[in-house]
């Protein structure tokens, strides 16, 4: 049984007790235990099921690589799945359910598929579910969907908060264990700006563990005094909880703190995503160890040896009381010393070596326990926990020389350095033979943009495993990461470590060395995703042999856990099999975050009414408030529509046209851009940019102006007002206010620097409002202010003055084919002659109308509208404007293209009217067919929709489209194929539907 | 000027959090464009009275008025909001036959202040520069981004900030702003 030993667990208080539950049970713990050690001291050995097999597992690390404790935490709308319990900081009350079992964790039925493992093989999705077809939609990704996924999906939206926090600094180090204090400390010393991130809650990593010197203090002294010498610098942030998630180009690293996983009822964000400019990274990220791959390894009860310690040394914590090590390294005897010196019964340590080890093999000896050299484990048995060991021959096939009856197992792999940072922007690796793993290549480091590293590893991160080059090592990374940060001043003193001689480790990728197939098939390799020795060494005989290529077929490293114990045991087995050497086959690539991070953290604050900025008039209250159906016009939401009580929205777009068609409406236009040109060459600049000529425009008038890329086609248009002898003013669409203006910019900034024109973007300067129909001028001119009659203010003029006391520019022009006034106005003013507008407006039945009213009077009237008429692939040509492009200028942008072959081809679509024989609206876009297929079989087309709509002016459906030899073909009827099987038949058109003279808005 | 009184786009909005938030009464703002070194131009910038020419990437603020340097041809010059149009007479007599131009922006602008010992924390929640008192030492211009949107943003002092955005999304900004003041969301970076 795993149980609370005795009175170690240096993190723990035991003077205090907290509550928590697990599928349902109450367990207890003490404030430090994290959700695992807390398990285990109620001895909750079986912590969850594995993916594919169901089979029964449980702890088996003691940090973030753990594969298998993972479960749903909290309940409602905090329910999250796939939370790692060796990482999650027990808290009062907690809650925490088992993942991937069912009906309960202890009586599972998906075990079952444990039954037939010998029929899951790796490809087994990949060979089984190739045929029928027709099964693929209905019978198996059903059935794949069901066994997809560990954890249940949250239903409920997250109630907590979440935030970004940016930093720039001199040297960020990744991992506050004695290496990164080190290397803090030596970049420190030179006053640039260090930035230390911890992803645990404590200091000094596992070294207070794992025992040992520094400096003559013990481990613990040494790292609470570094620590304090940091924090007492100014110059130095020490951040706990926080991981260093990933390192990208260019210095830029993420880390990821977590606020209040571990005090879930404090205030404030749950986590915080720190977005991180660095001029240096030292990534003292550690390493973490290698289990080893023997039948039964993933039975609840064996665990990685340095996680047993850490269990017993940090939270007082042990998994059974007769234990047996396996190991074939000198760090494995650790955990039996440690063990026995803790009044354990440590059975045998069982040393794949040959001749043993060194030192710490004579302590553990000293200490009475008994070693057998060149032995391992055979297999392990045992259900839901381990009940027996049988002893082998590390270089046999597996027979049992022996059985050993226990309840845990420590297993020493060796040790890999945590190589994750160093490689996501673009480190190399290189194989090192004597400690048996990959570590950072020094000469092969991430470079920034000078071409020089900007990522240097510290600790056992680079290699060294042994306490005093760890540190040496730190103080060495600390030093070079500030002087290539700038930083100038003497290193301080190296700290030192004694340390224990350690004879070699020797490799040892399956245990035992021969072991036949059966055992093979038991021998796990990455525990989450269930891929063991015998599917990798199939892979290779299918001829996977890219370790790429291995990963996806049998899911090797796949998991939440991302491969932190199975990889390079993984790729050493594939190396095997291909008969490679392991360098030769290379590691699989690794990829930002190191742990999985939240979704939360990474949209910040982004969330609900800031998730996107939205912009507003400064009407936008008063259209709330009056019932506007939004509609959302680039970052702007525009009133669609003002429906009144019991109307539907298409109704209010229907009374709203004929109300302002009869009597008066208001739009608020605020959000067309206007853009400031202003300059000696601005006439010059404006004829460029227009397809007509603007610098002959006269001062107080306007002009409508087509604008075209220099491909010719047309990207924008508007009214153009002369407001002074060398100033313009040009009004863009709404979507089109800050392109334009950014295309202004370029052309002058670009190739016409030298031309001397300023422009400047007013479009939030003024709000604008258009007041518009018969009763227009009766409205303004009963505000007073200013005399607005045809003679003194003819169509396409504008004037500056009053109304109702509000200064106010006023232009007329029109876009609805009625008498129309767009009035401008300072944005602080708009909301109060709006609200006189529409007071006033009472006594001519004034409302307010929306965007989509809008869009249908200037569809009466033929008006295009960019976006509808437009898709980035049309010239003014095709839309009959012609009369607005100016034959007079040398150039304009696109005129060159708009000769081009292509663009004069007399078989382009050209803009007309279509009204369907029976008045209903055409459906939008639908194609025009004609006669025959094309080369693909499809029906032949001539023609499609470009907006339609009902006119409440003339009661029936009224359409534009884009129709071959258009123009030519009036009164033709065209066939349009609708979604709904119906076939629309319309007639060609003139597109000019109500008052062609003009005659509504000349008065 | 006109007898009706204008308004700011939020109504002087204010949180309370680890900093104050507060939308700012309406505040003049004109832009001023041409060669900054040029003789009319740097008249008519500090004809506004009492305010230096800043260096490049700073600001000069005196009382209410003060002087923005917003890109290497572009300055933003503050003044209070019933003086624009006498500002900006006088300006266009200075500028007279120069190639520059200057308008009023001041309606198009919404402006915050911040209050408080966490103002660059704050800030650093929301923008990518540098906060650092070397990044962003009081007085120095910074033009940048808050969130999703343009900003502008300076120190006038270890706990006062200023903010000026464009009018249409204070509402989004003001959101922001009180967001990263949220209680309990201290940093204790900088």
């Amino acid at each position: 049984m795993s149980y609370r030993h005795n009175d170690s667990g240096r993190l723990i208080d035991r003077s205090q007790t907290l509550t928590f539950t697990f599928d349902g049970k109450t367990f207890t713990g003490h404030p430090g235990d994290t959700l695992a050690s807390a398990l285990l001291a109620g001895d909750r050995m079986l912590v969850g099921r594995s993916f594919k097999y169901h089979r029964p597992r449980g702890i088996v690390a003691s940090g973030v690589e753990e594969p298998n404790a993972l479960v749903n935490m909290g309940h409602g709308n905090r329910m999250e799945p796939n939370q790692r319990a060796t990482t999650t900081e027990l808290f009062d009350g907690l809650t925490a359910v088992s993942q991937n079992r069912w009906p309960t964790l202890d009586s599972d039925i998906g075990a079952m598929n444990a039954a037939i493992a010998r029929f899951l093989p790796a490809g087994f999705y990949y060979k089984t579910f190739l045929w029928p077809r027709a099964f693929w939609k209905n019978v198996y990704e059903p059935f794949i969907r069901q066994s997809a996924g560990l954890g249940r999906a949250p239903t409920e939206a997250d109630p907590d908060s979440y935030e970004h926090f940016h930093v720039h600094t001199d040297v960020l180090v990744v991992g506050g264990g004695v290496a990164g204090l080190a290397a803090a400390k030596a970049a420190a010393a030179t006053g640039l700006k260090v930035l230390v991130l911890e992803q645990t809650h404590y200091w000094g990593g596992r070294t207070p563990v794992d025992g040992g010197k520094i400096d003559g203090m013990p481990a613990q002294e040494w790292i609470d005094a570094t620590v304090a010498e940091l924090e007492a610098m100014r110059n130095v942030t020490l951040r706990t909880r926080t991981m260093g998630a990933g390192v990208y180009d260019h210095g830029y690293a993420l880390g990821y703190e977590r606020l209040t996983d571990h005090a879930p009822d404090a205030e404030g964000p749950r986590h915080r995503l720190w977005r991180i400019r660095a001029r240096q990274i030292v990534t003292a990220t550690g390493a973490i160890e290698r289990p080893l791959a023997f039948a039964g390894n993933d039975v609840p009860g064996v665990m990685l040896a340095s996680a047993m310690r850490d269990y017993l040394v940090n939270w007082g914590v042990v998994p059974g009381q007769r234990i047996v090590v396996a190991t074939n390294n000198d760090d494995g005897y650790r955990t039996a010393i440690v063990l026995k010196k803790a009044g354990l019964d440590v059975l045998r340590i069982l040393d794949a070596r040959e001749a043993g080890g060194g030192a710490l093999m004579q302590e553990a000896r000293d200490l009475g326990l008994r070693i057998d050299c060149g032995r391992g484990i055979g297999k392990v048995s045992g259900g839901k926990r381990v009940k027996k060991v049988q002893i082998c021959v590390t270089t046999g096939t597996g027979g049992a020389m022996e059985a050993l009856d226990c309840d845990a197992v420590a297993m020493a792999g060796g040790w890999s350095p945590v190589v994750h940072l160093w490689s996501h922007c673009g480190g190399k690796l290189v194989w090192d033979d004597a400690q048996a793993h990959f570590r950072p290549d020094p000469a092969k480091a991430p470079t920034g943009a000078d071409g020089l590293p900007f990522v240097t590893t510290a600790g056992s991160a680079s290699g060294p495993m042994a306490l005093g080059s760890v540190l040496q090592d730190g103080a060495a990374a600390g030093t070079r990461a500030a002087k290539a940060a700038g930083g100038k001043g003497r290193a301080p003193k190296v700290p030192v470590a004694e340390d224990v001689e350690e004879a070699a480790m020797l490799p040892v990728w399956q245990m035992p060395a021969r072991a036949e197939y059966r055992l093979k098939s038991k021998s796990w390799l990455d525990f989450q995703n269930d891929v063991k020795v015998s599917d990798v060494e199939l892979a290779a005989r299918e001829g996977f042999e890219s370790v790429e290529h291995t990963k996806r077929y049998t899911t090797l490293g796949m998991a939440t856990d991302q491969g932190k114990l199975s990889n390079i045991n993984g790729l050493a087995v594939l190396a095997g099999a291909l008969q490679k050497p392991i360098p030769q086959v290379g590691t699989t690539t690794f990829r930002p975050p190191y742990t999985p991070i939240s979704i939360g953290a990474i949209g910040g604050s982004a969330r609900g009414d800031i998730f996107q900025p939205v912009r507003m008039t400064p009407m936008h209250a008063w259209h709330d408030v009056h019932g506007a159906d939004w509609e959302p016009v680039g970052q702007w939401r525009r009133p669609y529509a003002y429906p009144q009580q019991g109307e539907k929205v298409e109704e209010a777009v229907q009374r709203e046209v004929t109300n302002t068609r009869d009597n008066v409406g208001l739009l608020d236009a605020s959000t067309l851009g206007k853009i400031l040109v202003r300059g000696p060459d601005a006439g010059r600049f404006l004829d460029m940019l227009y397809t007509n000529m603007m610098s002959t425009l006269k001062v107080g008038r306007c002009r409508y102006g087509l604008m075209c890329s220099e491909n010719g086609f047309l990207i924008d248009d508007g009214v153009v007002a002369r407001v002074g002898e060398d100033a313009w003013l040009c009004h863009t669409t709404t979507g089109g206010a800050d392109r334009i203006h950014a295309h202004m910019e370029e052309w002058l900034q670009t190739e016409w620097w030298d031309w001397k024109v300023h422009v400047a973007n007013l479009t939030e300067q003024y709000a604008q409002i258009a007041v518009v129909g018969p009763k227009a001028r009766q409205l303004l001119e009963s505000l007073g202010g200013m005399d607005l009659s045809a003679e003194t203010l003819p169509f396409m003029a504008w004037a500056d003055g009053e109304l109702g006391g509000i200064g106010v520019r006023v232009y007329r022009i029109s876009f609805s084919g009625e008498l129309s006034f767009e009035i401008a106005v300072r944005a602080g003013q708009g909301l109060a002659l709006w609200e006189k507008l529409v007071e006033a407006g009472k006594a001519f039945g004034v409302m307010p109308y929306g965007t989509e009213a809008l869009h249908i009077m200037r569809a009466e009237k033929g008006f295009i509208m960019i976006g509808d008429e437009t898709d980035g692939t049309v010239i003014p040509q095709d839309l009959g404007l012609d009369w607005a492009i100016s034959k007079k200028k040398t150039d304009y942008l696109g005129k060159r293209a708009q000769e081009r072959s292509h663009m004069t081809d007399p078989t382009r679509w050209k803009l007309v009217g279509l009204e369907t024989e029976d008045g209903s609206v055409l459906p939008d876009g639908a194609y025009a067919v004609g006669r025959g297929k094309n080369a693909n079989g499809q029906l032949v087309t001539q023609g499609r929709v470009t907006s339609s709509y009902h006119s409440p002016t003339l009661g029936r459906g009224i359409a534009m489209g884009l129709v071959l030899h258009g123009p030519d073909r009036m009164g033709e009827v065209l066939e349009f194929p609708g979604t709904d099987d119906k076939v629309y038949r319309a007639k060609i058109v003139n597109p000019v539907f109500f008052d062609p003279e003009g005659a509504k808005q000349n008065v | 000027m006109s007898e009706i009184a204008s308004v700011t786009a939020l109504n002087g909005a204010r949180y309370d959090g680890i900093v104050e938030v507060a939308e700012m009464p309406l505040q003049g703002m004109i832009t001023l464009r041409g060669k900054l070194g040029a003789a009319p131009v740097k008249n008519a910038a500090i004809g506004i009275g009492g305010v230096d020419m800043p260096d490049d990437g700073m600001i000069s603020v005196q009382g209410d008025r003060a002087i923005a340097w917003m890109s290497p041809d572009e300055l933003l010059i503050f003044c209070a909001y019933d003086e624009v149009g006498v500002a900006l007479t006088a300006m266009e007599r200075t500028l007279d036959g120069s190639f520059a131009m200057a308008v009023d922006v001041s309606d198009a602008r919404a402006m915050f202040r911040l209050e408080g010992a966490a103002v660059r924390d704050v800030l650093a929640k929301l923008t990518p520069a540098d906060m650092s008192v070397q990044g962003c030492p009081p007085g120095r211009m910074r033009r940048t981004r808050l969130a999703q949107v343009a900003a502008a943003i300076w120190l006038t002092g270890e706990t006062t900030a200023h903010i000026v955005c464009f009018r249409s999304v204070a509402p989004y900004v003001f959101g922001l702003l009180s967001t990263a003041a949220q209680p309990g969301s201290d940093v204790g970076y900088y």
